[in-house]
């Protein structure tokens, strides 16, 4: 293999640090793109994680593709070719939305999961999208840039109401 | 006046009214739990059984390849952990049992979160370190390792050779300690508790020696962004070669030990058997992909650091059970120490931090004599160092796997987000694949083979 991935054609992609290409494929694009990339070779998902973008100066994107507040990041990995791809997809804030990857790599469940506890993305079709980390009652996502550090009364489990 | 636990009829009516909107009744038995079989719906059975089973298509498994029409009361369910000696932590299993055979297992996790990744968002790339370092908490230089590596990259710094080279010498001893640590532990888990005396005894040994170079035992901070806290301590060869030689001689006496014993040898072999496929569609890293004969170790496949110097192997499994991971960790302790006795040949001199005062503060010495030295010490520990914007993903071979770290900078002194990709957090998911079908008691053995560190598990 060459420096470019035939996967990625007709989707935006860079090349990065310590990684081959980086993809950009919209939401529509992202379930087939991985698929593609998974039929070419990349048997395993090394990673998967969920950036929060509110307040960021502004990060360079390539042409077309529009910056969202979240940022969907799965980092693939090939073992048979000894190369990394990552693909950043884009999700609004009005709708964090995204298809699971756990058809595909169900060594997903757990990291998103994972990003749903902490990001409050939804991944469609996820079996079992509950909280991981946090508590089950727990409110809010407490990765997201505007949750506020320290401003939430910490909640327990069982507390009594106030007296 | 009322207190908790005062029962009388007022205290139950205000309770009652002064009920927040999340009521923990509502969610007691929540979500994350395994649910009984009466109350689950049959798809639901086979999600929750193979919440991680689902494998793709032409794989083995079938979700729902289990008995549903098993009535309630001829299977229990019941709690395993958060407080269970051989849960290595705080894990909790939820275990479906009929009789002593594991239907079905769901790891619930989270009760050593304390949000590292956002505390990381408040740190500087100084102090970042130290936070990470508490993840693993076996193997904290590897954490930090990956954190100054990821924040080296962001700042397209090189590193001096020398500071590469004592970076490699402690990660080899360091999984030594931590494969040592698992030996000890995976011994107590089936009954050899010698084993545990030994391994905890062989590893004070490397502590010492961390305790005498970076000042702690544990959590040592000493691999920071611009290369190592200190130089390597006077007479540090002779402490190396003393832990090399007593260790891989020891390694021998734990083959006697338990290698060739037959009570170890029926608990371990085949149990917990796992294929290169499973492991490969479950994200599993480290010698538990290892053990199904999959060669994938980062250090030699993607090599990092200079590891690409040094002779050494990549021990690999046949069958994927309980006693092939145990004799890769083994294995792997003595081509560590094959590497360590490498790495102090070629040790080259030479700085052991880069000499860049963006990121290097001034000499102890010259503080005491330059006022500008004060005001660079000052600024460097106060606001710390600016690293350009942008993102990258940087994986290391840590003692349970791909350790990554995903960083993020928005231009500031502090990261905008920093993940890590723990390898205890992915290879868990592989317990309820592992469990299932298995006896009870071998549950604790196949717990301790996949080897979890919750500090890492839950961030």
């Amino acid at each position: 293999m060459t420096d470019s991935l035939g996967q990625l054609a007709g989707v935006p992609h860079i090349a990065g640090v310590g990684v081959d290409q980086i993809a950009f494929p919209g939401r529509e694009g992202y379930l087939p793109l991985i698929a593609a990339l998974r039929d070419g070779g990349f048997e395993m998902c090394a990673d998967l994680c969920v950036v929060d973008y509110l307040g960021h100066p502004g990060r360079p994107l390539p042409d077309g593709v529009t910056p969202e507040r979240f940022e969907v990041v799965v980092n693939l990995l090939s073992l048979s070719a000894k190369r990394r791809v990552r693909v950043r997809v884009q999700v609004p804030e009005s709708d964090p939305s995204v298809p699971s990857l756990f058809d595909l790599y169900p060594g997903t469940e757990a990291m998103e999961r994972e990003a749903f506890d902490l990001m409050g993305v939804i991944f469609i079709n996820h079996p079992d999208l509950t909280r991981i980390l946090m508590p089950e009652e727990w409110e809010g996502h407490p990765l997201r840039k505007d949750y506020g550090n320290a401003r939430v009364p910490v909640q327990f489990k069982e507390a009594p109401g106030p007296r | 006046m009322t207190t908790i636990g005062h029962h009388n009829d007022e205290d139950d009516t205000m309770r009652t009214i002064e009920r927040p909107s999340w009521s923990p009744k509502d969610t007691s038995e929540g979500a994350q739990e395994l649910l009984t079989r009466s109350e689950t719906v049959a798809s639901e059975l086979g999600r929750e059984s193979g919440a991680v089973l689902r494998l793709p298509d032409g794989q083995v498994l079938d979700a729902t390849q289990i008995d549903i029409d098993r009535p309630d009361d001829e299977t229990m369910i019941i709690n395993m952990g958060p407080q269970h000696p051989s849960t290595h932590g705080v894990l909790r299993l939820m275990l479906e049992l009929d009789g002593e055979v594991v239907l079905r297992t769901k790891p619930i996790i989270g009760y050593l979160h304390t949000g590292m990744e956002k505390t990381a968002e408040d740190l500087t790339y100084v102090q970042g370190s130290t936070n990470v370092t508490r993840m693993d908490y076996l193997s904290p230089l590897h954490n930090e390792l990956v954190f100054s590596l990821a924040t080296e990259s962001l700042l397209g710094l090189e590193m001096p050779s020398r500071a590469t080279w004592i970076r490699m010498l402690m990660c080899e001893l360091n999984r030594v300690s931590s494969h040592l640590m698992w030996m000890a532990t995976n011994g107590m888990d089936l009954g050899s508790t010698s084993m545990m005396i030994y391994g905890f005894r062989e590893r004070e040994m490397i502590l010492s020696f961390f305790e005498k170079t970076t000042g702690l035992r544990l959590n040592t901070n000493y691999i920071r962004p611009g290369g190592v806290a200190a130089d390597l301590p006077d007479g540090w060869e002779d402490d190396v070669a003393v832990i090399c030689d007593t260790v891989l001689e020891r390694s021998f006496e734990y083959d006697d030990l338990l290698t060739g014993q037959p009570i170890f040898r029926e608990r371990t072999e085949g149990v917990g058997g796992l294929t290169a496929e499973e492991a490969l569609a479950l994200s599993v890293t480290g010698p538990l992909l290892r053990s199904t004969g999959v060669p994938w170790d980062l250090r030699r496949s993607m090599p990092y650091l200079a590891y690409d110097e040094l002779d050494f192997d990549v021990i690999v499994g046949t069958y994927g059970d309980n006693f092939d991971r145990y004799a890769i960790r083994l294995a792997e302790i003595r081509e560590s120490i094959k590497m360590i006795r490498q790495i102090v040949e070629k040790m080259p001199s030479g700085d052991y931090r880069i000499q860049d005062p963006k990121v290097t503060p001034p000499p102890r010495g010259r503080i005491d004599a330059s006022m500008e030295a004060l005001i660079h010490h000052f600024k460097i520990f106060t606001e710390g160092f600016k690293v350009p914007e942008g993102e990258v993903y940087l994986p290391i071979e840590s003692p349970r796997g791909e350790l990554g770290c995903y960083l993020v900078s928005d231009g500031s002194s502090k990261p905008f987000r920093m993940h890590i990709r723990g390898p205890s957090f992915v290879n868990l998911q592989v317990l309820p694949l592992l469990l299932r079908g298995g006896l009870l008691s071998d549950a604790v053995a196949v717990i301790s083979s996949v080897d979890p560190v919750m500090g890492e598990v839950d961030r």
